[in-house]
């Protein structure tokens, strides 16, 4: 057993997001060199803003990017995907609308208020999920399919079947700029929520945890973990990035239309997790490579629509590139491609000269 | 290839990323001969394994078989199976939610059907011939881990074979199913299959083997015929160094003969899994609950620990009695369980041996607590160093350690956390000589600084050596307890077999 040198396995885990994103980028420029630049504009009011493609995918990913983070830990944990979080959205986002209509006028408070609202109401769902996965052990796709279902219901019932506006600075501040920021704020709260859950896993267990409980539940326990209890926390903290991409979805548009805010959503959600390289069977997880993997969704997205791709055909384009991606990440493929690699680099196996057999 | 010759490996080859698990490693195997493959834990064996049968490619070397001219090249175990080599590997490879039956002969047919009566008939049949206690219906994960180990290798004789591989058979064996493979293997034998054994138990390789290669760290020592090699002189092979006397081995003062308080004291405990039991242990004191595989010794021990659902039962830790129901609760209280089945319960597959290492400690720890990443570093090195755990670094995954090395990170994982009262169900399962005697040490020295320890060993000799009381089960209940003069061989396998009381 001699040492030989070895590869980074973070770095390889995120060969893939990577891999995506520059091959994305490298044909952007090549189809038009440019393609990302951002200019520095005025918009309506006067204020400075920046524009550019890649500002809207950057922006366009915001709320997809949130809800990858929390199906990564969804994921990760209980070896399942949550397929109820644009239900789950449209229903914190018809909360947070009917909190603002509450009172009379739209002020700092009563949007904090509606965010609480919004918050704890997605929390209680995605408990409910939890509770379905952890305790009743219902396959995560079943248990959520309930939700899926009925989600965007209990959204058009919360506000009467309308689809109400909530006209105010302060939401189109949300939803678009900030008065005198050029970033758009929904990037901004991508930002804050990376930040959060980066103290989160610096300041608590919850990774060691939740990877020890999605690799080995039985021994999770057996090393005084509650697997329970940690699966039930991913549902719930997957509720919060719902209610917070709904917030972002309803203060784009200032009004809530149940029926299509983040409609279809989950999948994307899901294959950002794939990928970001991480198994969708659960176990170990990397919430960069996730971020990543939603960034490369949206910034294909926004190429198809630069390229004039009627918007009917665009899910067929996709579903092409996507089977590229998952192909060239499949392990069959990168373990030919690491073959090749070291057939390149070595030359040929280790000479034979250095033979001893000690004795 | 010379006569009488089955299989050759020639200047064989394998690298992990950060390791040389072989290198220039040839292997010869004649027809009707049992060949040992030793080596400390990380040599190189089970590697040697997985590269004939395909389940690494090798990197450079030739494999060549009888009947066959040229060198061949293995991709998978189903080609090795066709060129009738047969494998059962070191971790148990079956499908725990299939049926005993179903795990013998699935993937076997050569037509699309199956016939379920005959498959049920014929592994009913073979189970019987080797006296299994496992019925070809039930689910094999319902089965004991020795069970499974021998559905295993009764799935692997089954097969018309010219070499049969049994990496570590015999780890979680007693010694009649020790005694019933041996004779499997000596028939065989006559049947001229070459089969090639691992183990770490020196015993059992002077009893049925007729050659033996050393391994070391992935390179080939030497290949003796077994009786121009002494055990001594094999020790030394091994670990390339004269070990300070191989008596070592020799009987030590068991622990505990001056024990102090009790600790631990359970009145009527059960749990799902066990019957209600009494139990106690004192500080300082070593004892172990023995009995036959399936009398309700690690079901005993389980239930102290909390480990299955606790159903009933007064405990006291330290004279206040306290509650025990989940394994937090029992960490809580000091108690730490290295339980039998590793790979079920104790490894964490895809983690890192950093991980792995710190687990029970940080759960204790608390959740709004975690280790920087240089405390768990420290805490690695220390004891990846003091149980010299081979590892290519600390974050390499602990599943591609060697088995030996893997049961060393989880040791290691339950004496970091210090606790006052352990429990070792089965901790030297796959570990090599060195090293198992090295445990043994330790859990005396262990003893003698106050803390308490249970013991369990399918080998009574380890018993003997390290506990100062023994608990006798039998059909899941107590039949005995040894203290003291009745500490014997003969009187432990007397109480066992039901003599006793
Ligand atoms: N899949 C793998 N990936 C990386 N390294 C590996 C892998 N399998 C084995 N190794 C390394 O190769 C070396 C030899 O391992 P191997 O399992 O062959 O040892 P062994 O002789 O069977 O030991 P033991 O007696 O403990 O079973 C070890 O250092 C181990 O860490
Ligand atoms: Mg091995």
């Amino acid at each position: 057993m001699k040492q030989t040198k070895k590869r980074s396995p973070i770095l390889s885990q995120l060969l893939m997001p990577l891999l995506a994103l520059l091959v994305l980028v490298i044909f952007n420029l090549i189809r038009d060199p440019g393609f990302f630049s951002v200019e520095l504009a005025a918009n309506n009011n006067g204020d400075p803003v920046l524009r550019g493609n890649l500002i809207s995918i950057l922006n366009g990913a915001s709320e997809l990017a949130i809800l990858a983070m929390g199906m990564t830990l969804v994921t990760a944990a209980s070896g399942g995907q949550d397929i109820s979080v644009g239900a789950l959205a449209a229903i914190a986002g018809s909360m947070f609308v009917k909190v603002l209509r509450a009172g009379a006028g739209i002020t700092p408070l009563t949007v904090v208020l509606g965010f609480l609202a919004c918050c704890a109401v997605a929390m209680a769902f995605g408990a409910f999920n939890g509770t379905l996965v952890s305790v009743f052990h219902i396959q995560p796709m079943i248990a959520t399919l309930i939700l899926y279902t009925c989600g965007r219901s209990i959204a058009y019932w919360i506000n009467g079947g309308a689809t109400p506006t909530v006209d105010s600075p302060i939401i189109s501040a949300i939803g678009s700029f900030i008065p005198g920021v050029p970033i758009p704020t929904p990037i901004l709260i991508v930002i804050l929520m990376g930040v959060i859950f980066s103290l989160v896993f610096r300041f608590t267990t919850l990774s060691l945890y939740t990877q020890t409980v999605g690799i080995n539940q039985g021994a999770a326990r057996l090393n005084g973990i509650n697997a329970v209890g940690m699966k039930l926390l991913a549902f719930i903290i997957l509720g919060v990035c719902c209610a917070v991409s709904g917030v972002i979805g309803v203060s784009r548009l200032s009004l809530i239309n149940h029926e299509t805010l983040l409609l279809d959503i989950e999948m994307d959600a899901i294959l950002a997790v794939a990928i970001g390289g991480n198994s969708l069977g659960g176990g170990k997880f990397n919430m960069v490579g996730s971020i990543l993997g939603a960034y490369a969704i949206q910034a294909l997205t926004i190429t198809l629509y630069a390229m004039k791709v009627p918007s009917t055909n665009i899910k067929a384009y996709k579903a092409v590139v996507i089977i590229l991606i998952v192909a060239v990440g499949s392990p069959v493929v990168k373990q030919a491609f690491h073959r090749l690699w070291s057939r390149l680099t070595n030359g040929q196996p280790a000479g034979k000269a250095g033979k001893e057999v000690s004795a | 290839m010379e006569n009488g010759v089955v299989l050759s490996m020639r200047n064989i080859g394998k690298s992990f990323p950060g390791v040389k698990a072989l290198q220039h490693v040839d292997f010869t195997l004649r027809k009707g001969e049992i060949h040992a493959l030793m080596g400390e834990n990380g040599a190189g064996k089970s590697t040697l394994i997985k590269v004939l049968t395909g389940v690494y490619p090798k990197d450079e070397g030739e494999i060549y078989i009888d009947g066959v001219k040229d060198a061949i090249t293995i991709r998978s175990p189903q080609e090795a199976q066709a060129y009738g080599i047969s494998t059962v590997y070191q971790e148990i490879t079956l499908c725990p939610n299939l049926t005993v039956a179903e795990n013998m002969y699935i993937g076997r047919g050569k037509g699309i059907g199956v016939n379920w009566k005959e498959m049920e008939r014929k592994a009913g049949a073979l189970l019987s011939s080797l006296g299994i206690p496992a019925r070809p219906r039930q689910q094999l994960g319902s089965c004991s881990l020795a069970v499974q180990q021998m559905v295993a290798i009764a799935r692997a004789v089954d097969i018309d074979c010219k070499v049969l591989i049994l990496d570590e058979p015999t780890s979680s064996l007693d010694d009649k199913e020790v005694a019933m493979l041996f004779r499997l293997m000596r028939d065989l034998k006559a049947r001229g299959v070459g089969i090639i054994f691992v183990t770490h138990f020196l015993e059992q390789v002077y009893e049925v083997s007729d050659r033996i290669t050393v391994l070391r760290n992935g390179e080939l020592v030497c290949e003796y015929e077994v009786d121009k090699l002494p055990q001594v002189k094999l020790v030394a092979m091994m670990m390339g160094k004269e070990l300070e006397g191989l008596d070592v081995i020799k009987k030590t003062k068991a622990g505990g003969e001056k024990a102090g308080k009790p600790y631990y004291e359970a009145e009527g405990l059960s749990s799902t899994a066990s019957r209600p039991f009494d139990f106690h242990i004192a500080q300082g004191e070593v004892n172990g609950f023995t009995g036959l595989l399936g009398s309700g010794r690690s079901e005993s021990v389980r239930a102290i620990f909390g480990a299955d659902r606790v159903t009933g039962g007064k405990v006291r830790v330290n004279g206040k009695p306290v509650r025990i129901t989940k394994p937090i609760e029992a960490m809580k209280n000091g108690i730490g369980y290295l339980p039998e089945d590793r790979k079920r319960d104790g490894i964490i597959a895809d983690l890192s041996v950093r991980d792995n290492i710190i687990l029970a400690l940080q759960v204790m720890k608390g959740f709004f607590h975690p280790f920087s990443k240089a405390e768990a570093e420290k805490f690695a090195d220390e004891y990846i160093k003091a149980l010299e755990i081979k590892t290519a670094s600390k974050d390499t995954p602990i599943k591609s350690l060697s088995g030996g090395n893997q049961q060393k990170v989880i040791l290691a994982r339950w004496l970091l956390t210090h606790p006052q009262y352990l429990i070792l169900d089965e901790p030297t399962r796959g570990i090599d000589v060195g090293t198992k005697t090295e445990i043994q040490k330790l859990v005396l020295k262990m003893a003698e600084d106050g803390m308490c320890v249970t013991f369990i060993s399918s080998e009574i000799e380890e018993m003997l050596r390290t506990c100062s009381r023994l608990i006798v089960m039998r059909d899941r209940n107590i039949v005995g307890e040894l203290k003291g003069e009745e500490l014997t061989q003969d009187h432990v396998m007397y109480t066992i077999a039901g003599g006793g009381n």
